[in-house]
């Protein structure tokens, strides 16, 4: 049986995620016990490479797979082979002798998933490859939209506000969102609007004067190096704020406010909205790790074994 | 969000004009009438038209009444070089020639790069100014040609456009990119074209005079290869480009081309390259020395023709005031730039307009209506019920162009010297008058 990776949200159907999102449900009140572990993954090996920075997606994968009662082993960048040189290929290869199952991995380059899943009998998730895709992230904010309004989620109207240009949390939202009807806006200062972005079939505005159509509000993180000298996607964070920052007099009673983190207070969202109980980024964090676990879990087992609650 | 215009209160006028040849393309006039303007307002044009008490009238008899003239090209040299020029010697030297509104260029000491200097300017403009002044903003911060300003917060504070005049935008990087960020404030982003790496050490146009004078030449391809590159990057990324000070022939062939394909593109000419070419640098005086070069024959009736085909949208003077010590040093030490804005109607009337090169509605047109469309304001019009934004011209008055008539601080005019064969008599900007001749 061909290995099942987890590499782009476009590999998944409407019924695929479904399944991920109902097994995450289910793994819910393992996380409320006081034992919080299930015995599904004994004897299953995870290795978690993260080349880059990451404070949520590797630290819920690894939790993930714990709580899994899979045996993990985590890989960086730094202090690792790759430090010396490695090819990412022969990372793979190497790792690959110890037969593990899964091998999720974060790099700053697209395609890095690819490569690895070429070389590997293990199935690769990727947990974010430079600007291109970051699937968990996106079925983590699908089951954390489920939680707020319910199981459908056709119509409901979301505006993506930020540097879409270079962001992989929008490329898979985008995709994960309208698998689902839902109809998506992306808001982004002209700079930070990657061309032809109509082709994916959402709504381009540059500015938040229809901000209010919007059921969710899912913001992302402007970076401090889009300012950086010869770079001018923006002239400063204090204009983006003026013009892009969502802001508690920008929000109509009832929108829901998201964002992947780690948030800018005062660039992207004001500091009255970060702390506005009524956001859903919290959710959101917290639905990683159900998310997660139900990632590898469907990793290993597939689709065919829809019981989970036998599994537990 | 509005584009602001400022200057210092005034009476509204209360006057009868009798009898000029109104000439109004957007009205579509161009009769002998009387105008009667009270507390600074068109009350009634037509014929017959008596004057209420207390109201002064003014025989016009072949005098000519137009919209008054809109600069889209005025360095003001405030803040920091005020010996050159302030609020109220530019907005006089306007006045005088027959301007209602002016727009003033940011490469200033300090450059106009943040929202406060436009406020601090638009404050100052409303006790120094007699005609209504507007402000560019820089494209980038002090002109260096490396990090955006905040467009949009220096449109909020009321900046008509963007640009770096003076100087070229330095790549096309930054050329893209403030196209692209100047769309968040629905203005446009102006041009000055020039490729400096085949510009440096050139002092006049690259041609047969510069051969015979042995001074360093400035191809007109440095500015046709920039126009093409802007113009490019206009139509890729939609963004709305004007073109400062065209002088060449080819920058207008790469303009007709992207006009047709629909590129939101205007440009402008200057009244010194429409009816000055660079033999009067045989002279060697510095008055004639500016960037971009006076141009031979061939390039300043290609320039005219296309003033007049409505390629080219606008006159604007690019009146650059230069302390007098600055120019009175050898042609090719003296920095680039003539005074403008008092002589650009006499120069163009009696060049073009006498020669049939250019019909009078057109050339009011292109100096009042058409540039007051670019910058986004109210279009002067002589209509009932408009605010008064005109002037009243004497199309046969001789006079010559002396250091006591300039009203700019500054003298470095090209025209100093020169008998002008026509004459603004008066001017009415924002219903005030702001100019009337003899009565000062």
């Amino acid at each position: 049986m061909a290995k099942r990776d987890l590499i782009s949200i476009d590999d998944l159907s409407a019924a695929d995620v479904d399944l991920l999102l109902d097994t995450a449900e289910s793994f819910l009140p393992v996380l409320q016990r006081d034992i919080k572990k299930v015995p599904t993954l004994r004897g299953r090996t995870v290795i978690n490479m993260f080349f880059e920075s990451s404070t949520r997606t590797s630290t819920s994968f690894d939790l993930a797979a714990k709580r899994l009662s899979a045996d993990t082993i985590g890989i960086k960048a730094k202090g690792s082979a790759v430090d010396k040189g490695e090819s990412l290929k022969d990372t793979i290869i190497t790792l690959s002798a110890y037969s593990p199952d899964i091998i999720v991995i974060r790099h700053p380059r697209a395609g890095a998933c690819q490569l690895a899943s070429a070389n590997t009998t293990a199935s690769i998730i990727n947990a974010g490859d430079g600007k291109h895709q970051h699937p968990s992230q996106c079925l983590l904010d699908l089951f954390t939209l489920r939680q707020a309004f319910g199981r459908n989620l056709r119509g409901l109207k979301v505006a993506i506000v930020g540097d879409i240009l270079h962001s992989r949390v929008a490329r898979s939202d985008i995709a994960g969102f309208q698998l689902l009807g839902m109809d998506v806006t992306v808001i982004a200062p002209p700079t930070m609007m990657p061309r032809e972005v109509d082709s994916l079939g959402v709504n381009v505005r540059y500015d938040l004067a229809e901000l209010h159509k919007a059921d969710v509000i899912y913001l992302l993180r402007i970076q401090q190096e889009r300012i950086t000298q010869g770079a001018n996607f923006l002239p400063s964070l204090r204009e983006y704020a003026n013009v892009w920052g969502v802001t508690r007099s920008r929000l109509r009673p009832g929108q829901k406010v998201m964002h992947p983190g780690p948030i800018n207070r005062g660039v992207e969202i004001s500091a009255a909205v970060a702390d506005d109980p009524d956001t859903l980024i919290a959710q959101q964090v917290e639905a990683g790790l159900a998310v997660r676990m139900a990632i590898l879990y469907r990793t290993i087992v597939g689709s065919t074994d829809s019981d989970t609650k036998e599994a537990l | 969000m509005t584009r602001r215009l400022w200057s210092a209160p005034a009476r509204g006028a209360d006057v009868l004009i009798r009898g000029a040849r109104v000439v109004d393309p957007l009205a579509g006039l161009d009769e002998t009438l009387d105008v009667l303007v009270r507390k600074g307002r068109i009350l009634q044009v037509g014929t017959g038209l008596e004057a209420p008490t207390g109201c002064r009238t003014i025989a016009a008899d072949g005098w000519l009444l137009l919209p008054g003239f809109v600069d889209l090209h005025t360095h003001l040299r405030t803040p920091g070089r005020e010996d050159e020029e302030d609020l109220a010697s530019a907005t006089r030297a306007a006045a005088a020639g027959g301007y209602v509104a002016i727009f003033a260029m940011a490469n200033t000491d300090p450059v106009v790069d943040t929202a406060s200097l436009v406020q601090a300017l638009a404050l100052r403009a409303q006790t120094e100014a007699v005609v209504p002044v507007g402000f560019f903003a820089a494209v980038t911060r002090g002109l260096r040609g490396e990090q955006l300003t905040e467009m949009w917060e220096l449109a909020q504070a009321g900046a008509v456009g963007f640009s770096d005049d003076g100087r070229p935008l330095s790549s096309a990087h930054l050329t893209r990119r403030a196209l692209q960020y100047a769309k968040v404030t629905d203005r446009f982003v102006a041009v000055h074209a020039e490729d400096e790496s085949l510009t440096r050490g050139g002092v006049m146009h690259e041609g047969a005079v510069s051969a015979k004078l042995g001074l360093g030449g400035m191809p007109p391809v440095a500015e046709s290869i920039e126009v093409d590159r802007a113009l490019e990057l206009a139509a890729y990324e939609q963004g709305r480009l004007h073109l400062c000070h065209l002088s060449t022939a080819a920058s207008l062939e790469h303009l007709e081309r992207a006009k047709k394909a629909g590129v939101q593109v205007t440009a402008e000419v200057t009244p010194h390259h429409l009816t000055l070419t660079d033999e009067c640098i045989r002279s060697l005086d510095p008055n004639y020395k500016m960037n971009p070069p006076l141009r031979p024959e061939a390039d300043r009736k290609a320039l005219a023709q296309a003033l007049r085909s409505g390629l080219i949208d606008c006159v604007a003077t690019d009146h650059a005031p230069h302390a007098q010590q600055e120019k009175e040093v050898p042609f090719e030490d003296a920095p680039f730039g003539t005074l403008g804005l008092q002589t650009a109607f006499a120069a163009a009337h009696q060049t073009l307009v006498a020669s049939g090169a250019l019909k009078l509605p057109v050339l009011a047109e292109r100096m009042s209506q058409s540039p007051a469309r670019i910058a986004g304001m109210a279009v002067p019009t002589v209509q009932a019920g408009e605010e008064a934004n005109l002037c009243l011209v004497d199309p046969r008055e001789t006079w010559t162009v002396t250091s006591a008539e300039l009203h700019s601080k500054a003298k470095n005019s090209a025209w100093l010297g020169a008998k002008m064969k026509t004459r603004v008599k008066l001017t009415i900007a924002a219903g005030s008058v702001a100019w009337e001749d003899g009565a000062r």
